[in-house]
């Protein structure tokens, strides 16, 4: 199926010289979670930017569903909806005010319904009389969002959502999006919290510097970079590993202190009774083990600071 | 390509509109009350003690310069204010990412903008019937100048506004350029009443040509032909379409 975001050789260099986008490939599909990862001055939001009209590209083309993004870019913008990074709001509208411009700005007639539904869904609707300059932080946040979902879009841009986010509107922000992914909805999403990522996204891109790094399911991203390891600290440090035990892949560690065998945490058969089972035949003591699991962050700390 | 945008013109068109009647003291009560206290020191006070102009009664004299004077710094700065609020909160990103054409959105703001002058200036017409005997010789092309003046300088203000980087140089336009522009254009005076030298330096005051052709439609009578005015006014505003044409191209300090 064609995807429903195409950047085609996409790079943006801004007029005071800096590059921060080198061409860009990327493909995202109807109906997924991406995420885009990166540090900060990677090109996130210049992409994001880019795709949403906010920022002329240098270069390069993106397709959405299909509609180029200058040529026809009332389809193409259409489709989108878009929540900055930063707080950006008329201050004196209402929050229903607020939502119904946005509503109308993109070419839809007024759908109190759906408003009202939208407005429920965020916690918003005992506020909707009241104007934004009154609400606190995060009721701010909430309006962004009731803001770029006005227009029933068929894409969502969250730029870093969660940034100085409370804990319940973290939780309800994934709901929202888990219940507007089950409408078809797809979804990009930039941050800087790899938990989220690893939790929410179907996929994930790695920018920086202007580049995309590497763009992977998340699963199988986990699966190729996420070993697990279990470490066994044992009662009497050993100096090598028993030829009884060359079939499992172990080391040493702390001078013999902790045997460690790295496994796949997703095979049929992990190795870990067999080991443990030769272990006690081999009269190996142990006194505590522990096992733990590579993160996103651990691949993602490992790509980055390969020198650009 | 999918049509016109209406629905979002009129999303921002009525969204400005709100603005004046959320702020009616602001944007309705000031200007009246400016125009009331010139026509009582101008009109009354001074103007009892002055001679008529052309055979008009100088308080009546000066009424179509005080609505040209209220139509150019309301027109400017309301469609300045209009563009540049949003983009100092930066708001801006929800029009620039909407398919709106930047002709769409000119058309709403210039025109909020513009409705907002125009209306203004009829209040302030009405004001001044209360004052002074005023009549209107050609009521068609009154409507037609008071609509030209406060569309070309509403785009003015929308240029004015995308240009400003900060509050100071939204205001320094308005205040350093358009005040001794329209005082010196003759709002208060006929520009045969100067001295030679000043007379002739006055022609290469553009508001000359404005109040001129706006005193002509109420009185028939005008410091520089009708025509001139008019063609003024269009130059005028053939070069601020001209601006923002090539501000749409590049993008000028709306989207990187």
């Amino acid at each position: 199926m064609a995807p429903i975001i195409d950047i085609r050789a996409v790079t943006k260099t801004y007029k005071s010289g800096l590059t921060a986008l080198h061409p860009i490939d990327l493909a995202v599909q109807r109906g997924e979670i991406f995420a885009l990862l990166g540090p900060n001055g990677a090109g996130k939001t210049t992409l994001i930017s880019i795709i949403c009209g906010t920022v002329t590209m240098t270069s390069g083309q993106v397709l959405i569903a299909g509609h180029d993004i200058v040529h026809d870019y009332r389809a193409a913008r259409r489709m989108i909806g878009l929540v900055p990074q930063e707080m950006a709001l008329d201050i004196f509208a209402t929050v229903c005010g607020a939502v119904s411009f946005s509503r109308g700005l993109f070419g839809r007639r007024p759908n109190p319904t759906y408003v009202e539904t939208l407005l429920r869904d965020l916690s918003l609707w005992d506020k909707r009389d009241t104007r934004v300059i009154e609400l606190s932080g995060g009721m701010k946040r909430r309006v962004m969002i009731a803001k770029a979902l006005s227009h029933e879009p068929d894409i969502l841009f969250l730029d870093e959502p969660t940034a100085g986010v409370d804990v319940a509107l973290r939780r309800d922000m994934w709901a929202l999006v888990r219940r507007l992914r089950e409408r078809g909805v797809t979804i990009i999403l930039t941050t800087h919290y790899i938990e989220e990522a690893e939790e929410m996204a179907d996929r994930v891109g790695v920018i920086n510097h202007g580049r995309v790094m590497l763009v992977e399911e998340t699963a199988t991203l986990m699966r190729k970079f996420g070993k697990r390891r279990l470490a066994l600290v044992l009662h009497q440090p050993m100096r090598d590993i028993p030829a009884a035990l060359a079939d499992w892949p172990l080391a040493l560690d702390d001078e013999g202190h902790r045997l460690v065998y790295s496994f796949d945490a997703n095979a049929a058969d992990t190795g870990i009774p067999a080991l443990l089972k030769r272990l006690g035949e081999l009269g190996i003591d142990f006194r505590d083990l522990d096992t733990s699991q590579t993160s996103l962050e651990d691949i993602f700390v490992s790509l980055v600071e390969q020198p650009a | 390509m999918s049509a016109f945008n209406l629905a979002g013109i009129w999303a921002i068109y009525r969204t400005e509109m709100a603005r004046m009647r959320r702020t009616l003291a602001q944007s309705v009560a000031t200007p009246v009350l400016t125009t009331a206290l010139y026509f009582i020191v101008f009109g009354g006070a001074i103007g009892s003690r002055m001679h008529q102009v052309g055979g008009v009664g100088y308080g009546a004299f000066i009424v179509p310069g005080l609505i040209m004077l209220s139509m150019l710094t309301q027109s400017v700065s309301n469609a300045s204010v209009a563009i540049y609020f949003p983009k100092f909160t930066r708001a801006i990103y929800e029009v620039l990412s909407a398919p709106l054409s930047f002709v769409e959105v000119v058309i709403a703001y210039v025109g909020a903008a513009a409705t907002k002058s125009t209306l203004l200036a009829l209040i302030i017409l009405g004001t001044a019937t209360l004052f002074v005997p005023v009549r209107i010789l050609h009521p068609g092309w009154m409507v037609a100048f008071m609509l030209l003046t406060t569309i070309s300088f509403s785009l003015f203000g929308f240029i004015i506004g995308i240009w400003a980087e900060n509050f100071e140089q939204l205001a320094i336009v308005p205040s350093l350029v358009m005040t001794p522009l329209t005082f010196l254009g003759g709002a208060f005076y006929s520009i045969d009443m100067l001295p030679p030298r000043w007379q002739t330096m006055s022609l290469f005051n553009p508001v000359v040509y404005l109040v001129s052709g706006f005193r002509w439609s109420f009185y028939g009578l005008g410091d520089v032909g009708v025509t001139a005015s008019l063609a003024f006014t269009a130059l005028f505003m053939a070069l601020c379409l001209g601006v923002l044409g090539w501000m749409f191209r590049t993008g000028y300090r709306l989207k990187p």
